[in-house]
Parts: structure tokens; sequence; C-alpha cells
């Protein structure tokens, strides 16, 4: 008896070739070069451009409060801790709730309604980020200030602050809304990439639902939500308008979740038009601390990524 | 065929260009700088572009980046709300001058104190900004205010977070008026706050002041005015307490020794007429002395004359103060420093 043709052919097929084939590899080569070298072209320009406050400042430029454009003595603690704090926030509020939207559209969802609310989704997620802004500055504050800031300002401590609604919390809620539809349609697009087969085969050993969704879809397409946070925290890093409007815009170092603070890109937003000289310098640099910790997050995203096995 | 006719009809039309004498006026200009004055600049310039055919594009980018693009010589005229100095002007071989003026108007939100019951003076003003008066019933409010009943509420300082031709005015007032303010902050676009919080635009700032119970701000007159805030007013030179409005930035404008001011550094603030508002500026139009295309200095400078002679109503509905006369006729003569080879670009007929 001989054995089974293999379904497939293991025999070597000679590649075809053409005369285009250099061009088109060279073609396919400059696409991939040509971002690196975007990418390179912005990190000197960045360099050139915010050298003079780094040279001038050093360390002190990180670790320093002080944001004094008429003395221009200029350090940016202030404004990183605001960024950092304020994206974390905002992606510790979106997550389980872009989850919660994401497991029901594809788990529980009666099929009629699902279609329209997840093409609600990701219409939000097309709303221009000045809208929220405003909505942020004349909806939102008012409401947060009068119902939530004013009954805990007695608490003091991590609630202390000017009851205004205008603070590092309400800036980070409102980046929690931009983000959420955003993480909720790729977790969406996520679960819907998960073979049907595995879902009935969780089921078929007994799981529960919730042990369905939480033992075996999850850690399926772990790699993928992993990816899709870093995604949200980096849109949150660097989001500027509805930041600019809400988060109080000062300097100081934030003490309280409801004092005013000022991140990274409201910053250069606010002052870049006017600056000029050292400051000008400074905000470029405030721009090479924003690519850097954006860089820093999607670096410790490949590392948990390649860290993880299944 | 069509295709090809429209082609002859745009190369004729386009040697028809080139064979224009050089010293007609350019079709297009272009400018770029202060937000401030842009809801008027872009009004004349559609009121212009009736009247003369001549599109003049103006982009709203921040005094400090007009001025960067005029030295970049992207542009035809920069704009700013803070005059340059003198030497500068000379070193970068610029003219300015002036063409409309604003208030800056604290406002306040305090339960009890309406539009206008307020009174405060520069120094004091300073030092609620400084964080040295925290509460509404301090000693030198009750000493302004007498028979105000002023309550116990903290005080919040709400300020501009961006870059601004107001924040200049409003601090470089304070810093004539309070020493401590001038070595402790100092006056430019953007300071080192020693408290309180910052929004973006005059919108943000009124939006906090209205949303905030017990909080001052500074704002221009037409957003005091619009939001139906209220106003504090103002001590000025001569001892007086005007309201601010159209009038008393005029007082401001016209007690203002222009004469004697080289390249037309004039800060109108704390100026000695008694019915003068104490924070109020004019807005600036930087061009080049020595023009090298004389069509764009030609062309902007009709703009502008353009301007002075049928803005004023333009300008009045969107609360800015045209200059006085007497300042309009010594900025048209002094336009003969314009010039390109040598010769004046342009010579206004209007009075």
């Amino acid at each position: 008896m001989s054995a089974p043709r293999p379904a497939v052919s293991t025999d070597q097929i000679p590649v075809r070739r053409d005369v285009l084939d250099p061009i088109f590899r060279y073609v396919a080569f400059s696409a991939a070069t040509l971002l690196l070298a975007v990418l390179g072209g912005l990190i000197v320009a960045l360099l050139i451009g915010g050298w003079p406050a780094l040279a001038k400042f050093g360390p002190s430029f990180f670790f320093s409060t002080t944001w004094d454009p008429v003395r221009e003595v200029f350090g940016a603690a202030g404004p990183i801790v605001g960024t950092v704090v304020s994206s974390a926030l905002a992606l510790a509020m979106a997550l389980p709730i872009a989850l919660g939207i994401a497991i029901f559209l594809t788990q529980f969802c009666p099929r009629v309604i699902a279609q329209p609310i997840a093409i609600m989704t990701e219409l939000l997620a097309g709303i221009p980020s000045i809208v929220y802004g405003m909505w942020g500055l004349f909806v939102f504050a008012p409401w947060f200030a009068k119902h939530i800031q004013t009954p805990l300002s007695g608490l003091g401590g991590l609630f202390a602050g000017v009851p205004n609604g205008a603070n590092i919390f309400t800036a980070s809620v409102i980046l929690a809304v931009m983000i959420l539809p955003y993480m909720a349609a790729v977790f969406r697009e996520l679960f819907r990439s998960i073979p049907p087969q595995v879902r009935e085969a969780a089921f078929g050993m007994g799981a529960t639902p919730f042990e369905a969704v939480t033992r075996v879809l999850i850690p399926y397409v772990q790699k993928g939500l992993v990816g899709a946070v870093m995604l949200g925290f980096g849109r949150a890093l660097g989001e500027t308008m509805a930041v600019t409007f809400i988060i109080g815009n000062s300097h100081n170092f934030p003490t309280s979740l409801f004092s005013s603070s000022s991140t990274l890109a409201s910053t250069i937003a606010n002052e870049f038009g006017e600056a000029s000289g050292m400051h000008s310098s400074a905000l470029i640099a405030l721009g090479l601390v924003l690519f850097l910790i954006t860089f820093a997050v999607l670096a410790l995203a490949r590392w948990l990524l390649s860290s993880q096995r299944y | 065929m069509m295709f090809k006719k429209i082609l002859a009809i745009a190369l004729l039309a386009g040697l028809a260009a080139c064979s224009q004498p050089s010293n007609k006026p350019a079709s297009t200009i272009a400018g770029a700088g202060a937000t401030f004055p842009a809801p008027v600049y872009l009004k004349w310039a559609e009121g212009y572009k009736g009247a003369s055919k001549v599109s003049v594009n103006y982009n709203s980018v921040g005094s400090g980046a007009g001025v960067k693009q005029l030295l970049a010589k992207t542009v035809d005229f920069g704009a700013s709300d803070k005059p340059m100095k003198p030497e500068d002007l000379d070193k970068n071989g610029l003219y300015q001058f002036p063409t409309v003026m604003g208030g800056v108007v604290p406002v306040i939100n305090v339960t009890g104190i309406a539009p206008g019951q307020l009174k405060l003076n520069g120094a004091v003003l300073g030092d609620i900004f400084l964080g040295k008066i925290t509460k509404w019933n301090d000693p030198a409010l009750v000493a302004l205010n007498p028979g105000v009943n002023l309550p116990a509420t903290a005080i919040t300082v709400v300020h501009r977070s961006d870059g601004s031709g107001t924040s200049f005015l409003f601090t470089t007032y304070l810093a004539s008026q309070n020493a401590e303010w001038s070595s402790k902050v100092g006056a430019s676009d953007a300071v080192n706050w020693p408290l309180g919080l910052g929004g973006k635009g005059n919108d943000g700032v009124a939006a906090f002041v209205k949303q905030t119970e017990g909080s001052i701000g500074y704002v221009e007159y037409a957003y005091a005015k619009k939001n139906g805030t209220a106003f504090v007013l103002l001590q000025n030179k001569a001892g007086q307490f005007p309201a601010p409005g159209a009038d008393s930035f005029a007082a401001a404008a016209a007690s203002a020794d222009w004469a004697n001011a080289p390249g037309n550094y004039v800060l109108l603030l704390d100026q000695p007429g008694e019915q003068a508002w104490p924070i109020t500026g004019a807005t600036f139009i930087l061009v080049y002395k020595d023009q090298k295309a004389a069509a764009k200095g030609t062309a902007v400078l009709q703009y502008f004359d353009w301007a002075y002679q049928n803005g004023d109503a333009a300008a009045a509905e969107l609360d800015y103060v045209p200059m006085p006369a007497s300042v309009k006729t010594m900025v048209r003569q002094q336009w003969s420093q314009v010039t390109s080879e040598g010769k004046p670009v342009y010579t206004s007929t209007n009075k």
C-alpha cells in the first residue's frame, strides 16, 4: 500500500521572475523605509529645536515644576505628570466599559440591535475632539462641579480643589469617553475574529458564559487586547484640544484628583503661537518628551507581548 | 474643443496679467497674526473685496506667529496685539501702525454683586492675582467698596492659558500698578501665574468664571459685554471709575501721546484722561519699510486706508473701538515711510 498523497504538494515550485520584479522590490522597500526616514527626521528635528532648552536646564527640565516664560525658566514636571496621570486614569475608566460593550455585542446581544449599536459606537469614534472639549467645558464640567465635586470637596486630600469641574479628573473622564468607542470597536473586531468553534468548544466543555468569556475568549485574543489598550493609551497621551479645554491649564504639580493641571500637548497648543526664543525651544522639548513617553509605552507593550506565552 | 478654448483664454489672461504695469496694486495680499482683531480684519476684507476686487487673506495664527511669518517673508503684513519695540522695528526694517482698540475688563462671579458694582484699583487687583488677598471681604476690598455687602467666600483666580495679547495688556498693567507683581511675575503674553486656573481663550476664561462662585478673571470687553458677566470698575490715573466701553477706550486713546512715540510704540495703559479706561490697548499692523514688490505694499496700505475710511461701523458692530481721527491722520502721513526703490508706495488721498 502506498502512502496517502499529502493534501498540499511538498515539491519545490520555482518562482517565476519578471523584469519588473526588482522595481517592485524597490518600491516596496522605499515604502517601508520612507516611514523610518520620516520618524528619524522627526526625532532629529525635535532634538535640534529643543536642544537649547535641554542644554540650558539639563535634568532640571524634567524635575522642576517652574514654568516661567517671563524669566525663561522652564521645568516640565507638571505637564509630564499631568499627561501620564490623566491618560492612565482615562484608560482605567475606559477599559472595563469597552470590554463590556464588546462582550455584550458579540456574545449576548440579539442580532437585530447588535448592528445599530455597533454602528453608533463607531460613529462616536468619529466625533472631533474639539466637540468633546466644548461639551466637557460647557456641559459636563458645570454638572460635575455641582453634583459631584462640591459634595466631595469637604473631604480634602485627593478631592481637594476649586469646585468648578476644570481638573485632572474631569479631563480623564472626557478622555475616557473619547478613547472608549475606539477601543470598543477594536475589541469587538477581535472577538468577532475568534472562530465560532472555540466558543462552542468552551460551552461543550460545560463552561458558563462567564467562564467562556474570561477563561477562553479573552485569553484567545489577549495579544490584540493589549495592543488595542496601548493604542488607546497612546491616543489619550497625545490628545490635545479636548484636554486643553477642561484640564484647567495650570503648570503646577497636581496634588489631588481635583486639582487643575496641564499636559504636554495642551501646553504646546496653548503657548506655541506666541512663543519665541527659549520659550519655543522649551515647547519643542516638551514635544520630544511626549514623543519619548509614547515611544516608551509602545516599547513596553512590545516587551509585554513578547514575554507572554500561550 | 471646449478645453482648448479655456486654455487659450487662460493663456491670454496670463499674458495680460504679465503686461500690467508694476505700480498697479496686487490682486491678493496675505497677512497673518493676532487673533483678537481677526473678526474685524475679515469683515473689512469682505467689504474691501466688494469695493476693489482685491482679496485679503488673513490667517489668525497669533501675534507671535504672525511676526515670525512676516520676518520669514511669507506674508505681506503681520498683525500683533503687542507693539514691537522701536529698536526691534529698526533692526528688522519694519514699520507699525494701530488699526483698532479694545479693552481688557476684569470679570467676577460673586453672589449679590451686580455688574459694575465692585470697584478695584490696580494694586488690589495685583494682590488678588498674587494670592495675597484670598477672601472677598478682605479689608482692602471693603475699603474700596463702602456699602457693598461683600461675602466671606474664597477668591478663585482665572487667567488665560494660551499666550495672548490680552494677558500681555493685563500683566503689563498689573506690573505698572503693583511693585510685587512686577518683581515676582512680570509682564508677557504668558507668565508664571502664582495661582489660579487657566481657560483657553476669552471663551474659556468667561466659562470658568461663570461656573465658579467667587471667581475673578479678565476678558476682552466684547466677552464681558456679551455674556452679561459682572464686570469690575477700575480706578484710573485720574482717580475716577469709568465704565468700560467704547467711550472710555476712546478716551484712553485720545489722551495718549502718539506724536512723541517713536515707532508708534504706545501702550494705552493707565492713561491720564478723566474718562480713560485703564487697561486699553490698540492692535497693530507691521509691514516692511522697504517693500521688495511695490504692488504688494501699495495694496496693503490701500486696504487699511479703505478700512480707516469705511470700516468704523463694522468695527463698532463687533465691539472694537476705531482709532480717533487725529491718530488716523497721523498714521496716513507716516505711510510715506513705506517705500520701494526709494519712492513711497502709496499716498492716501483721504483725510
